[in-house]
């Protein structure tokens, strides 16, 4: 084989995760975006639409608009890719729970635009599992949601065969701890899962076109040489599970697809300029070897940790695949890697690792009835992350080492160097809604929902033409999710923080601060105990996770009852448990609006003990919040987790009156 | 802090004033010298003699192996009793592992309730130091609620011989093994676990294995020839099954039962394990030992409530 392509080879499909305000807005922004060289489109809808609330419902408040785009009907589809022709675009939609909807939106729209839904291609994320492990953004429990999914496989293939109905992800595993091992691990059982749900839904002989169709969405941390070896072994397991489970014996249907969003967990609100290096390192993780190389890449921005990337920010991450792809010699070459006896080495010890994980899954029962023991052994494997870096012993520059720094002035602008979205938005946004309800034909919707209901409740047939039927009808967003939610019922996924291990040898801070908690709780007449809460439709868990797992290693009594709650039902939970101190954990952008209501909500039902606050916090919105009640605010440049539990039980020895140590 | 008062907590619960609650549990959850006064006080006014009887709460034992799916089951029940307009306590019992001193309490997370309903109170507590103990908090929280709430929940885990400090303290006693737990099924035919009043078998979503369950568990306990135990089988995911029959057979049982002999063994209980938890086995053997303190208590007055018990145990050290 001659060391040199024939011809160089194409680049990837280029994408930028965007979305936001409204779908106006975002229409203008994915317009300038593929102006600028961007080849392909990834939709960032926000959280009411990931978990089917529409913008008025109780639920969605202060999210709207927020972290992407709301899309609540046909309507806002439309407005959404106005003037991009759908019959030539490849559109990724990151939407799980109510990802059966929003194709059947995209159905819709395409048809408003001549374009048959044969003719379309993209990729639903779709994937279940990943979000009750590590995302959040899930409605149903996990029966229904896996026959959601192999409903949507089963249409697609035979309706809609250019589409990707899911990407089993990885990429959330590694965001929420995953070793490389656990990463490869967790989603080929994921993967098994979904083709064995599909298997029931699909005639025998269309698997091989089933199989054809499943892609992934995987993570490259900065470590980029094994990250590149977690790519080949996943291919190789990919491609045994093809033959072996599945029966498959076409060479094109057994490749290993993937899309990639680089790690972004990694990334720092300390010196925030260096995470443009990590990027480009964590990029050539996935483009470096020809034979795993990504299908489709999207960047993450310098500003990560800080908030919602710009414009600018998202260009300057396009123009990093752009530098890669168009002005080196990386696409010159067949596989750089074949031969090389050291990625032939951590290939092998990565396959060896992640079978023998599969295998423990399997034993669970596979990947859906092993949902809480792989959560468990994730947040598990990140108390393990944080502490090597709170030990020093995993070096994160300008974080943990070489933290001298002149001032950025990347962050000096007025506008803190992020994006903020107009509160005002929601508003909009409730009207807007109010006014499509009352402009439909209400008796076609209703007809559309009861049909809807019926095929939800029914054991075999396929929830996709009732869902188009509904988008067609005018339906929202909210109505759909709602009428499945009572078919389905609803679910709160585990937490896995009961399960994960103490660091019983910490540091001598560690054992000093067991002491004074023991001191204090002593004097307060029983155990400190501290709740942790997550307001709002936040999935970020990791945090309030960490710190619910360190503040029992220290000692405390803690009541954590995972992501979305609303500010009652908190209130309520530390009236009931005789709390000391809530933390609230808050990493969606929307702590202006539910930080004060929980706090409201506490002093209303005599609750009078001091609250902290972390997550991304902008230091403009310090101030306000602290005005509102709150005692102390934490954001990712606090690493320290134990010095964190330091403030905390100094605060609630403060407000009960005890003297402090001696 | 200022020090939470026992008589006026007692005088709420004894007006039915429900939002006592928190300020009981804080109460008897305390340690120190003042907050036990307190809570003599506050066991004193919800006493028989202070309410004219028995408290007329349930007091349901909920127990069983981990993860067996007690704290969903429950969840289910809340939301049942509600609907029949019954108010409920859940005092969970979590058997995390405190060798940090601290403990990460999850029975709450699987519980659904409505926040703005003060018909429902949930509260989490670590458990003692042995599986299935009670912790002498709960025993008084229990007694107390029950004066107030129509029913109050204690959930614990246990499984064999561990659930005796539930079956002591608790009306009626529930039993929940999930589906292919075969050390329930062993420990009833050997005789080693006490007979429940109540055996749930959960997860009958799951189907055959479910029903295979059920049927084992009333064999074995045909073996021993037990039949009165009622054995059901429930679904706490969508769509519930079983729930109502499960709240049948729990009122079935109350109303068979001899509840104000099962509540003066409770408080004489109580009374030995919080004399226990203060003054030791040393304690107890200034007492003559464990046999001679419990036939000193069966010889009291059966309405005699539980801070006077242990203060009677206590003069007796004293004496000898
Ligand atoms: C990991 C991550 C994820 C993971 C979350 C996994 C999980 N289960 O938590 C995944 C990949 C699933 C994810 C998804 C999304 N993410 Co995200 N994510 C991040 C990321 C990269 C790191 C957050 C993290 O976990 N850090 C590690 C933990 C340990 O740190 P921490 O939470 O900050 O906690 C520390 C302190 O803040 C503090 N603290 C935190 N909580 C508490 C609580 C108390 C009581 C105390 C005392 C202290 C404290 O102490 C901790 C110790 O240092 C951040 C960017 C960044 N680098 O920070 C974006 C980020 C938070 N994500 C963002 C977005 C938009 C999303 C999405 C909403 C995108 C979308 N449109 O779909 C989704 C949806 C998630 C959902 N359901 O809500 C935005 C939020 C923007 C904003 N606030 O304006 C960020 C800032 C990225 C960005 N710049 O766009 N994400
Ligand atoms: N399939 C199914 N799963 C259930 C059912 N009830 C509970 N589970 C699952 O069983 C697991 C344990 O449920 P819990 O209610 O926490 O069990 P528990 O007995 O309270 O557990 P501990 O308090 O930890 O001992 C969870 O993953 C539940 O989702 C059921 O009826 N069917
Ligand atoms: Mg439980």
């Amino acid at each position: 084989m001659s060391h040199r392509l024939p011809e160089r080879d194409k680049p990837w499909m280029m994408r930028t995760y965007a979305g936001h305000s409204t779908a106006a807005k975002s229409n203008e922004l994915y317009r300038s975006n593929l102006a600028k060289g961007q080849t392909g489109l990834s939709i960032a809808f926000d959280l009411p639409t990931q978990t089917g609330y529409d913008p008025d419902d109780e639920l969605a408040r202060g999210e709207v608009g927020k972290v992407g785009v709301p899309v609540a009907h046909a309507g806002d589809m439309a407005a959404l890719l106005d003037g991009i022709p759908l019959d030539r675009m490849n559109t990724s939609m990151t939407i799980n729970a109510t990802a059966a909807w929003l194709l059947a939106l995209y159905v819709v729209t395409a048809e408003s635009q001549g374009v048959e839904q044969a003719q379309l291609s993209g990729t639903t994320q779709n994937d279940i599992i990943k979000e009750f492990l590590a995302r959040g953004t899930y409605a149903f429990p996990p029966g229904p949601s896996m026959r959601l999914i192999a409903d949507m496989i089963a249409y697609t293939v035979e309706e809609i065969p250019k589409w990707n109905p899911i990407n089993i992800c990885s990429y959330h595993l590694q965001e929420a701890g995953a070793t490389p091992v656990q990463e490869i691990a967790y989603a080929m059982s994921n993967a098994i899962a979904v083709l064995d749900a599909a298997r029931e839904r699909v005639p025998a002989d269309r698997m091989s076109a089933v199989f054809a169709r499943i892609s992934f969405f995987v993570n490259a941390g900065v470590r980029f040489v094994e990250e590149h070896a977690k790519l080949r072994a996943m291919a190789v397991l990919w491609e045994q599970l093809g033959r072996e489970r599945y029966g498959v014996t076409d060479e094109k249907a057994l490749r290993f697809r993937y899309g990639v969003q680089v790690n972004s967990l990694g990334l720092t609100e300390s010196q925030p300029e260096n995470n443009v290096q990590r990027i480009v390192l964590e990029a050539l993780a996935v483009t470096l070897g020809r034979d795993a190389r990504a299908r489709a890449i999207q960047l993450p921005a310098w500003n990560e940790a800080l908030g919602l990337p710009r414009p600018w920010d998202q260009q300057w991450s396009l123009r990093i695949q752009q530098v890669l792809a168009f002005e080196t010699d990386l696409l010159e070459y067949p596989d750089i890697f074949e031969g090389s006896k050291v990625m032939e080495g951590l290939v092998g010890e990565l396959l060896e690792g992640a079978r023998a994980e599969m295998a423990v899954v399997a034993e669970h029962g596979g990947a859906v009835k092993g949902v809480d023991y792989m959560k468990a052994a994730l947040v598990d494997s990140h108390r393990e992350r944080i502490r090597r870096i709170e030990d020093g012993e995993q070096i994160v520059v300008g974080l943990n080492r070489f933290t001298e720094s002149e001032a950025s002035p990347l962050v000096e602008g007025v506008d803190g160097g992020i994006m903020t979205v107009d509160p005002a938005g929601e508003a909009q946004q409730i009207e807007a809604v109010r006014a499509w309800r009352s402009g439909r034909d209400q008796a076609a919707t209703d007809a559309a929902l009861a049909e809807l209901a019926r095929v939800a409740a029914s054991e075999g047939e396929n929830i996709m033409p009732a869902t188009i039927a509904a988008a067609r009808a005018g339906v929202t967003t909210g109505e759909w999710s709602r009428t499945l939610r009572e078919v389905f019922g609803e679910f709160r996924a585990p937490t896995g923080v009961g399960d994960a291990a103490a660091s019983l040898n910490g540091s001598a801070d560690l054992a000093a601060l067991r002491d004074e908690v023991d001191r204090v709780s002593e004097a307060l007449g029983r155990r400190l105990k501290i709740l942790v809460g997550k307001p709002g439709l936040d999935g970020h868990s990791n945090g309030a996770e960490q710190i619910a797992v360190r503040a029992r290693d220290v000692g405390m009594d803690v009541v954590y009852e995972g992501i979305r709650l609303t500010p009652e039902q908190i209130a309520t939970s530390a009236l009931h448990e005789g709390v000391h101190v809530v933390g609230l954990s808050i990493l969606s952008g929307s702590h202006l609006e539910l930080i004060p209501a929980v706090v409201t909500q506490l002093r209303e039902r005599g609750v009078d003990v001091p609250v902290v606050v972390g997550g991304i916090i902008p230091d403009a919105d310090v101030q306000p919040l602290k005005a509102a009640g709150v005692a102390a605010v934490y954001t990712p440049k606090d690493f320290d987790i134990t010095r964190i539990m330091q403030d905390i039980v100094r605060l609630v020895a403060e407000r009960g009156g005890v003297s402090t140590a001696a | 802090m200022t020090q939470l008062d026992g008589s006026a907590l007692a005088a709420r619960l004894r007006a039915g004033d429900r939002t006592a609650a928190p300020d009981v549990l804080n109460l008897v959850e305390s340690r120190t010298p003042a907050a036990r006064v307190q809570a003599d006080a506050l066991l004193r006014g919800v006493s028989p003699a202070a309410l004219g009887a028995e408290a007329g709460g349930h007091v349901v034992g909920v127990t069983g192996p981990p993860g067996a799916g007690k704290s969903t089951l429950l969840s289910e029940l809340v939301r049942a009793w509600r609907a029949a307009g019954r108010t409920v306590a859940v005092l969970a019992v979590d058997p995390s592992s405190r060798r940090t001193g601290g403990a990460l309490l999850g029975d709450r997370a699987r519980i659904a309730y409505d926040p703005r309903d003060d018909g429902v109170f949930i509260r989490s507590t670590a458990a003692a130091d042995r599986l299935g103990g009670l912790a002498p908090s709960t025993r008084a929280a229990a007694t107390a609620l029950a004066a107030a709430f129509d029913v109050v929940v204690v959930e614990t885990v246990g499984v064999g011989q561990s659930e005796t400090d539930i079956a002591e303290l608790a009306d009626t006693v529930a039993v929940v093994v999930q589906p292919g737990s075969g050390d329930t099924l062993q420990f009833l035919k050997s005789g080693i676990m006490e007979i429940p009043d109540v055996l749930v078998v959960t997860k009958a979503d799951l189907g055959d294995i479910a029903l295979r369950a059920r049927r084992d568990l009333s064999a074995a306990l045909r073996s021993v020839g037990e039949r009165e135990t009622a054995v059901l089988a429930v679904s706490s995911v969508a769509p519930a099954t079983g729930i109502d029959e499960l709240i049948a057979a729990l009122d079935a049982h109350l109303a068979h039962t001899d509840v104000a002999a099962r509540r003066v063994r409770a408080r004489r209980a109580t009374a030995l394990a919080d004399f226990t938890a203060e003054h030791g086995e040393r304690g107890l053997r200034a007492l003559g030992g464990r046999r001679e303190a419990q036939r000193w208590l069966a010889a009291q007055n059966p309405a005699c409530d539980v801070p006077s018990l242990v203060g009677g145990l206590e003069a007796r050290t004293v004496s000898a």
